[in-house]
């Protein structure tokens, strides 16, 4: 159960190698989580990720997770489900993709929108139904900032996010009154795995800061939360940006 | 001389949440529950049994995610909460079944309010053997909780009163249950999780009037608040202290001390005397649900606090007070809960023994040190322990403090205040809790482990079960 703060104590994260996902379960292990489930396509990494939080006194299990194979959601999530309750659910897989390359290979491209958008709705509506049955638990979905507004240089992944957010904020609407909470988390550019080599965009940020504002937003019980904060601002102004103007801005 | 009354709660302070269903009717869809404190909600079935029959029947009935029992939602974290699945709205079992004005013995239903029966039993030269801070509690509540008033020093805590019981078993037998029994034992102080208490019969203490003769001291600082306590508190049945946990320095536990006795016929002025017995609280509207946050932040509490200490007589003696302003002062504005918005609140209560004046201090330290804006937090020495496995009292000092849940950082702060408590062989109160470290349990309630294993004879398939135990693993 969560307590009064919205801590968990059973945490299952969707992409169990992400780095924001597994700042996140570090600080929520170091508060009450005891239990954690990595679920991620198997891998050393994934291994070792288990590892990593072991020693931090959690008991931690993989299950294996392929965001591009939804017909396999059911049944393996249901089987996390069926050890227990679980406190949380962290949707934290993605891919960026390569835009320039993805806009020359459709088939690419596509990959980009199952996994993150696809892949998401089969398990988040699979987790919905079982934190619903529950009668408790948070649905912690990783969007991004680039899901805002159409961006030249990353609309492939901005339209994936755009589709992923909206569906988060309407299941969010649809669990309201059942004590299950959905949280929209929008992070700019994070220095992370995913974005390493690239330009450093304004206003970048850490896994460990998300890892932060969700357990605020958690603590809230918020419905989406902005990080850093400022991006909340800024947005709302971007999204004002006439088109011929936003398409010169070097965002 | 016997007594058949009708049952009667005010609207106003019945369970929050809105919509219920009588037993029977299984169309209904979960609804959001929440303590006093409004945090952490779940969702559930909520079922309001009409009858001892209609409770049988729900608890028979009651699907794999199990049920808990609810009186009026007054504890302030989960424990009568039961995600996914079913929560016994205890409130319209409410039922007063017999008085023995003569000797002083009520029975009445569990679902029963301490209000109601005050309406009912003062009237009649009777009064409820121990009230908590609010009288809008149900009696299975209070046994459940196992639930102490200003004057545990004098007369323990609730279950003490209580001749026998009759209670509703996982089996969907109905048992009577007496003191001086494992069941009993376990039942009070229980929070719920032996069974439904469907009715309780109560030994009451004899009052002349409704009044209060109450007298008022300050004291300058902590250690002065404990020396008036210790010292005095053998001459009144009722006694508390409430501190300003915001004051620093050298006012750090500064206090008002009030302390009182059931006021003497002799004791009231003429006019009243024709009336001694008359009980009717007063009520200001409801507090909005609204308030600007810096309202409760620290400098505003701050202010608070020092103008009731100034206001608060330096010493007087005899004042007379109604019972509603000397018990209950919260219950003059329903749900006033509602001032910490939406993040909710915590109440943090503990207590250490006598002997671990050092542990207190410190608690009480590093509050002031923090600045947590707690409106008046309240000090009381309890007396001798009591005999439920996880009753809460133990021999010495309780200190309870509300704060925002939304404060950043409490959880780690109360974490350590937890560590102070236990090492000084303290414990939390669990009717307050939402916020516990599972691991700290044992070591808090040694009792733990009879309870565990009676459950799991009494109730093998877990059918009763609440947020608290799914949290805590009671
Ligand atoms: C303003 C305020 C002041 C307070 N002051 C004090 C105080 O001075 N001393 C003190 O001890 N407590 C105090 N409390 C706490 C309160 O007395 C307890 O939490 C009490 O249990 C609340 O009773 P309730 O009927 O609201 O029960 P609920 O809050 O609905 O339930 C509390 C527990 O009792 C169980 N329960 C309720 N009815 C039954 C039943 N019929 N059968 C089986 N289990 C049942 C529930 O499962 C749950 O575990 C205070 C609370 C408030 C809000
Ligand atoms: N980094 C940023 O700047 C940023 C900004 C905003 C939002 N986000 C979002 O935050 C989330 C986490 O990102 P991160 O920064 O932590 O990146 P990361 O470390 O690269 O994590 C991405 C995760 O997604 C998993 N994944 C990818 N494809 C998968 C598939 N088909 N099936 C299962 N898992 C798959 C990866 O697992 P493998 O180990 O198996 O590859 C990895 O665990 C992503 O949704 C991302 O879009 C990131």
């Amino acid at each position: 159960m969560k307590d009064a703060f919205g801590t968990p104590q059973t945490l299952l994260v969707l992409g169990g190698t992400s780095e924001i996902g597994l700042a996140t379960a570090r600080r929520l292990v170091a508060r009450r989580a005891r239990t954690v489930w990595l679920a991620g396509r198997p891998s050393p990494a994934l291994d070792s990720a288990a590892a990593g939080l072991r020693g931090l006194g959690a008991d931690v299990r993989t299950v294996p997770f392929d965001a591009l194979d939804p017909s396999g959601h059911e049944e393996l999530l249901g089987k996390v489900f069926a050890e227990g309750d679980v406190d949380m659910v962290l949707l934290a897989f993605g891919v960026l993709g390569d835009q320039a390359h993805d806009e020359a290979r459709p088939l690419a491209a596509v990959r980009v929108a199952q996994t993150n958008y696809t892949g998401a709705v089969s398990s988040g509506l699979i987790c919905a139904g079982a934190l619903q049955a529950q009668g408790h638990g948070s649905l912690v979905v990783l969007s991004s900032v680039a899901g805002e507004r159409a961006r030249r240089a990353n609309f492939i992944y901005g339209s994936s996010k755009a589709g992923l957010d909206t569906f988060a904020q309407g299941l969010g609407d649809a669990l309201h009154g059942t004590g299950v909470h959905v949280m929209v988390v929008r992070p700019g550019s994070v220095r992370s795995r995913m974005t390493a080599g690239m330009v450093e965009a304004p206003l970048a940020t850490t896994p460990d800061q998300v890892a932060r504002a969700i357990e605020k937003g958690l603590r809230r019980r918020s419905e989406t939360v902005w990080v850093p904060g400022a991006l909340r601002v800024v947005m709302s102004a971007l999204r004002h940006v006439p088109r011929p103007l936003f398409r010169r801005l070097p965002v | 001389m016997s007594v058949e009354c009708a049952p009667a709660t005010p609207a106003e302070h019945t369970t929050p949440t809105a919509p219920t269903t009588p037993a029977g009717r299984d169309d209904h869809l979960p609804v959001p529950v929440t303590g006093w404190g409004r945090t952490a909600p779940s969702a559930a079935l909520l079922v309001r049994p009409r009858t001892p029959e209609e409770a049988v029947a729900a608890v028979r009935r009651c699907g794999g995610r199990g049920t808990i029992a609810r009186g009026l939602g007054r504890a302030y974290g989960d424990a009568a909460q039961n995600a996914g699945g079913a929560v016994l709205d205890m409130t319209s079992l409410d039922r007063i079944r017999t008085i023995d004005a003569e000797d002083g013995v009520v029975v009445c239903d569990a679902g029963v309010s301490l209000h109601r029966l005050m309406e009912v039993l003062l009237p009649l030269g009777w009064f409820v053997p121990v009230t908590p801070g609010t009288r809008y509690v149900t009696v299975g509540g209070a046994v459940c909780a196992d639930i102490h008033g200003k004057n545990h020093h004098v007369s323990g805590s609730f279950s003490r009163h209580v001749l026998s019981l009759t209670l509703l078993t996982a089996d969907g037998e109905v048992r009577t249950v007496t003191p001086g029994t494992e069941l009993f034992d376990a039942t009070t102080g229980g929070m719920g999780l032996t069974g439904v208490v469907l009715s309780a019969a109560l030994r009451l203490h004899p009052v002349q009037t409704s009044l209060m003769a109450v007298d008022t001291e300050r004291a300058a600082d902590l250690d002065d608040l404990m020396a008036r306590l210790t010292t005095g508190d053998d001459r009144y049945r009722y006694s508390v202290a409430w501190i300003d946990l915001l004051a620093r320095g050298a006012a750090t536990g500064r206090a008002v001390l009030s302390r009182g006795e059931h006021a003497p016929l002799d004791a009231l002025p003429a006019r009243a005397r024709r009336r001694p017995l008359e009980f009717r609280p007063r009520q200001l509207p409801s507090a909005p649900g609204l308030i600007p946050g810096g309202l409760l932040g620290r400098p505003s509490v701050s202010v608070f606090n020092e103008l009731w200490y100034r206001r608060a007589p330096r010493a007087r003696r005899g004042r007379l007070q109604s019972i509603p302003a000397f018990f209950h002062p919260l219950d003059g504005v329903p749900h006033w809960n509602r001032v910490y918005g939406r993040d909710g609140f915590v109440q943090y209560q503990f207590v250490v023994g006598h002997g671990q004046e050092e542990a207190l201090r410190e608690v009480v330290r590093r509050v002031a040190r923090r600045g947590c804006p707690s409106f008046l937090a309240v000090l009381k020495r309890f007396g001798e322990g009591d005999p439920g496995w996880l009753s809460f009292p133990l021999r010495g000092w309780t200190l309870a403090l509300d704060v925002p849940a939304g404060l950043p950082g409490l959880g780690t702060f109360l974490d350590g205040l937890d560590e102070v408590v236990a090492d000084a062989g303290g414990r939390v109160y669990l009717a307050k809790d939402s916020r516990l470290r599972p691991e700290l349990l044992t070591v808090m309630y040694p009792g733990l482990d009879r309870f565990r294993a009676l459950r799991a004879r009494l109730d093998p398939r877990g059918v009763f079960v609440s947020d608290l135990a799914r949290r805590l693993s009671l």
